[in-house]
C-alpha cells in the first residue's frame, strides 16, 4: 500500500521521450516510407533514362503511327499489316472485349445451371455438377486452354471430314463454321420494332408497379411481354417480307467459302474460360442462395406465397445481394484471364501488344498502354460494383 | 370388478411394426434422392444419359485402349488407340526434374524428403514441438534447399536456374511465392487499415494495382521492363524475375483476403488488446492477426491455390515448369503422334490437380478444427 501510494505527483510527470510518441512516431514512418519511395522512383527513373540512352531506343509515343506489318487472325474493324501499330492495339483490344463479352455472358448462364444444381434435391445431379466443379476448379486455365486448343480442336478432322451439327454449322480443324445472316432491304424495322416493344414494356411495368401500390391489383406481364418481345418483332419481319437470308459455309478446296467461321483459336478460349470460371461462379451462386436462412421462405410461405413468388420475390433479391460482389470478380477474373490468349495465339491485347513489342522495342510504352488499359477496366468495374452494391445493399436503420 | 377391466389390457407393449417398405433402405433413399418428383425423376434420367455419355469414352480413352508399354511412337500411332501412357512413362524423370542433370538429381529429391519432412508434421495438429518444426521449415530449410539446389558451395558442383525445370520449379516457384506472399500480403492489409493516411494510401495504390492487371503482363513487366530498372550491368536471373513478379502479384491477393479477416474482428478486440497496454505490433500479433487469420483460412487457401496454378503462366517468358516441359516434349520425333499432346495435358492437369484439390482438402480440415468461435 505505502509503495503505491508514495510515488509524489513529481515522479509521475510522464517522459518526455518524442519516439514513444505514437504520433511522432507515425509522422516519422510516414516520412520515412516517402522518401524511400522517391528515393526508389528516383533511382529507377534515372536507370531507365541510362539504358534507353545505351539501348539507343527513342521513347515516346511516336511509333504507334508507324506500319504494323503483320497479319491478325481475327479483326472486328477493318484492319491490314499496312496498318499502325496504334491500329494493331486497338484491333487487340477489341479482341479481347469480344472474349470477355461473350465468356462473360456463356459462364453466366453455365455457372448459375450448374450452382443451382448443387441445391438440387436430387442426388445423382448433385455428384455430376460436384465433379465438374471440383474438376475444373483444381486445374489451370493454361492447362486447359492448351488442352482444348492442342489437345483437342488442333486433332479434328479437315473441313472436308468435319461434323456437322445441323442448322448447317460445321466443326473441323478450321474452327466452327456457321451460317450468316444476310440482312434484306428492311431488315432494320424489325430491331426497331423489337426496342419499341421493350421500352413500351418498360414502361407497362412502371405503370403495373404504380397501379399495385396504390390499389393493390396487378396485371400479369407474362402474355404482354410475349407480344412485346416476340410478337411484334415477329409481326413486323413478316409484313415487310421476312428480308432474311443465310449463307452456308461450303466447302471450296482446302477451306470454307461463305458463312461465317469462328476461329479455333476464340473456340479454346472460350471453351477453357467459360468452363474454368462458370465452375468458380457456381460455387459462389451455391453459397449465396445457401446464406438465406431458411426463416425467410418459412416465413414467405407463412404469408401464403407460393414457392414460385418466393423464390423470385424473396429469395433471389437477397441472395444477389450476397452473390453480386463475388460475381463481378469472377467477370474480372475472366477479364484478366482472357490475356492467356498469347499461349494460344488469339490476337486479343497481350498478344498483339507482345508482338508490337517485340517488333518495335518500346517495351515501357507498349507495357504501360497495357497495364494502363485493364487497369482501366478493372477500376471502371469495381467502380460500378461499388455503385450496386449500395444500391442494394441492406437499409439499416 | 377391477379384474374385469384388467383382462381386456394387453400385459406386454405390442412390437413395433417394421418400418413401410416405401420408408426405409434403398427403396426409400431412390424414392427421396432420385425420384421424389416428375422433375426430379427427369433429371436424374438426364443425368445418367450424361454420365452414360461421357463416362465410358473417357474410360476406355484413358485407361481401356490406352497404351501403356511401348519404346517410341510405334505403340501410339497404332488406329484407335486410346491416351499415350507410354509417352509420360519415357519421359517422367524429366517432367519431375528438367534438365536438372541426371548425377545431381539426388539432390533435387533430398530438398524434397526434407521438405516432407518439415511441412507433414507441421500440418498434422497431434504432433508435438510445433515451434521448432517451424523454425526448421520456415527458416533452416529454404537455405538448405537453395544450397541443395544451386549448389556452389560445400563441393557441390552449381547447378544453373537455368537447368531447373518439372515439377520441381513449378514448386520451387509456388512455394517461394506462397513463402513471401503471406507476409507482404499481412503487412499491406495492415497497411489498407491503417490510420496513417500516406502509409494506407500507399498501400492501396499498391494492391489495386497488382489486382487491376493480368498475371501474364506482370510476367512480361518483370521479364521485359526489369532489367531497364536496374543499373546497367546488373542483371539477375530469369527464375528471380519471375519470383518477384508472382510474389508481388499475389500478395496483393493475400493482402485483401487478410483485410477482409481484419474487418472481421470487433472492435471491443482492438480496444481490449489496447487497453491491457499491448503496442500496436503486440496486439496485433497477440490479440487481433491470429483471430483474423484464422477466420480467413479459406480464403488463404484459395489465394494459394490460384497463385499453384498461376506458376504454370511463368511458360510465356521462357521458363520450363512442368506444363513447358510437358509441351516441349512433343515435338520430340521419337514420341510424336495425334494422341501425344492430349496425354501431356491430362497428365499435367491431373498433377496440378491433385496438388490443388489436396490443399483445399486439407483447408477444410482445418477450418473445422479451428472453428472453436460459438457459432449457432
Amino acid at each position: 500500500m505505502t509503495a503505491s501510494t508514495s510515488a509524489t505527483p513529481g515522479s509521475a510527470k510522464p517522459r518526455h521521450n518524442l519516439l514513444y510518441d505514437p504520433k511522432v512516431r507515425g509522422i516519422l514512418f510516414q516520412v520515412a516510407l516517402i522518401l524511400g519511395l522517391i528515393f526508389l522512383f528516383w533511382e529507377i527513373a534515372h536507370n531507365v533514362a541510362i539504358n534507353l540512352a545505351r539501348l539507343n531506343v527513342a521513347s515516346g509515343f511516336g511509333f504507334l503511327e508507324s506500319r504494323a506489318g503483320f497479319d491478325m487472325a481475327q479483326t472486328l474493324i477493318p484492319y491490314t499489316n499496312d496498318s499502325t501499330y496504334g491500329r494493331a492495339i486497338l484491333t487487340g483490344f477489341l479482341n479481347t472485349l469480344l472474349v470477355a463479352v461473350v465468356g462473360i455472358v456463356l459462364a453466366t448462364i453455365v455457372g448459375f445451371l450448374v450452382g443451382i444444381a448443387q441445391l438440387s434435391p436430387n442426388w445423382l445431379l448433385r455428384q455430376v455438377t460436384r465433379v465438374y466443379i471440383e474438376l475444373f476448379r483444381n486445374v489451370p486455365l493454361l492447362v486447359s486452354l492448351l488442352f482444348w486448343y492442342k489437345g483437342v480442336l488442333a486433332v479434328l478432322p479437315a473441313p472436308r471430314q468435319g461434323y456437322e451439327l445441323g442448322f448447317g454449322m460445321i466443326l473441323s480443324n478450321r474452327g466452327l463454321s456457321v451460317p450468316r445472316g444476310i440482312a434484306g432491304d428492311l431488315f432494320w424495322l424489325t430491331p426497331l420494332a423489337f426496342a419499341l416493344g421493350a421500352a413500351a414494356l418498360v414502361g407497362i411495368a412502371r405503370w403495373n408497379r404504380q397501379r399495385q401500390l396504390a390499389t393493390g391489383q396487378r396485371i400479369g406481364m407474362l402474355l404482354p411481354s410475349l407480344g412485346l418481345l416476340l410478337g411484334l418483332p415477329l409481326v413486323v419481319f413478316l409484313l415487310t417480307g421476312a428480308p432474311l437470308s443465310f449463307e452456308y459455309p461450303e466447302l471450296k478446296g482446302f477451306n470454307f467459302a461463305g458463312g461465317t467461321t469462328i476461329i479455333p483459336e476464340l473456340l479454346a478460349l472460350e471453351l477453357g474460360l467459360v468452363i474454368y470460371t462458370s465452375a468458380f461462379i457456381a460455387e459462389t451462386v451455391r453459397a449465396g442462395i445457401q446464406a438465406i436462412s431458411k426463416g425467410q421462405s418459412e416465413a414467405a410461405f407463412a404469408l401464403g406465397l407460393r414457392p414460385g413468388v418466393t423464390t423470385r420475390l424473396v429469395i433471389v433479391p437477397q441472395a444477389m445481394r450476397v452473390i453480386i460482389p463475388p460475381l463481378t470478380s469472377q467477370y474480372l477474373n475472366l477479364t484478366k484471364n482472357s490475356s492467356l490468349a498469347l499461349a494460344i495465339g488469339y490476337p486479343d491485347l497481350v498478344a498483339v501488344a507482345g508482338t508490337v513489342l517485340n517488333q518495335s522495342g518500346q517495351a515501357l510504352e507498349v507495357i504501360g498502354i497495357v497495364m494502363l488499359t485493364y487497369l482501366t477496366l478493372s477500376l471502371l468495374t469495381s467502380a460500378f460494383m461499388n455503385w450496386f452494391n449500395a444500391r442494394v445493399a441492406l437499409v439499416e436503420r | 370388478m377391477s379384474d374385469i377391466g384388467t383382462s381386456y389390457v394387453r400385459q406386454q407393449m405390442a412390437p413395433p411394426a417394421p418400418a413401410p417398405s416405401s420408408a426405409v433402405g434403398a427403396t426409400a433413399w431412390l424414392r427421396q434422392n432420385l425420384f421424389s418428383s416428375p422433375l426430379n425423376t427427369a433429371l436424374t434420367l438426364v443425368s445418367a444419359l450424361f454420365i452414360a455419355w461421357v463416362v465410358p469414352p473417357l474410360l476406355s480413352f484413358l485407361v481401356f485402349d490406352a497404351v501403356w508399354t511401348g519404346e517410341n511412337r510405334e505403340a501410339c500411332i497404332v488406329p484407335e488407340a486410346g491416351a499415350c501412357w507410354a509417352f509420360v512413362k519415357a519421359k517422367f524423370s524429366q517432367f519431375m526434374y528438367g534438365r536438372y542433370p541426371i548425377e545431381e538429381r539426388w539432390r533435387v529429391d533430398l530438398t524434397g524428403i526434407l521438405l516432407v519432412a518439415g511441412l507433414v508434421p507441421l500440418a498434422i495438429p497431434q504432433v508435438p514441438y510445433k515451434r521448432q518444426n517451424a523454425i526448421f521449415t520456415l527458416a533452416v530449410f529454404p537455405v538448405l534447399a537453395f544450397i541443395l539446389l544451386y549448389g556452389g558451395v560445400f563441393g557441390l558442383p552449381t547447378v544453373e536456374t537455368s537447368l531447373w525445370g518439372g515439377l520441381m520449379l513449378t514448386l520451387v516457384i509456388a512455394i517461394v511465392g506462397i513463402a513471401t506472399s503471406l507476409p507482404l500480403g499481412v503487412l499491406l492489409a495492415l497497411g489498407r487499415r491503417s490510420q496513417l493516411p500516406i502509409i494506407k494510401t500507399v498501400s492501396v495504390v499498391f494492391i489495386e494495382f497488382w489486382r487491376g492487371v493480368p498475371l501474364i503482363t506482370v510476367l512480361f513487366m518483370a521479364s521485359v521492363m526489369l532489367p531497364l530498372f536496374l543499373p546497367a550491368g546488373v542483371n539477375f536471373d530469369k527464375l528471380l524475375r519471375a519470383l518477384i513478379g508472382v510474389s508481388l502479384f499475389s500478395s496483393a491477393y493475400m493482402a485483401e483476403v487478410v483485410r477482409g479477416g481484419l474487418q472481421a474482428i470487433p472492435k471491443g478486440q482492438y480496444e481490449a488488446a489496447m487497453a491491457v497496454g499491448l503496442g500496436y505490433w503486440q496486439s496485433m500479433r497477440l490479440v487481433i492477426l491470429p483471430q483474423a487469420l484464422k477466420i480467413v483460412i479459406p480464403g488463404i487457401v484459395n489465394t494459394l491455390i490460384g497463385l499453384f496454378k498461376d506458376t504454370s503462366l511463368v511458360l510465356i517468358i521462357g521458363l520450363f515448369d512442368l506444363l513447358a516441359i510437358v509441351q516441349s516434349n512433343f515435338t520430340d520425333t521419337n514420341w510424336a503422334g495425334p494422341t501425344t499432346p492430349i496425354t501431356g495435358y491430362i497428365f499435367a492437369a491431373s498433377v496440378f490437380w491433385i496438388f490443388c484439390y489436396g490443399m483445399s482438402m486439407y483447408s477444410r480440415y482445418m477450418e473445422r478444427r479451428l472453428d472453436t468461435g460459438h457459432r449457432k
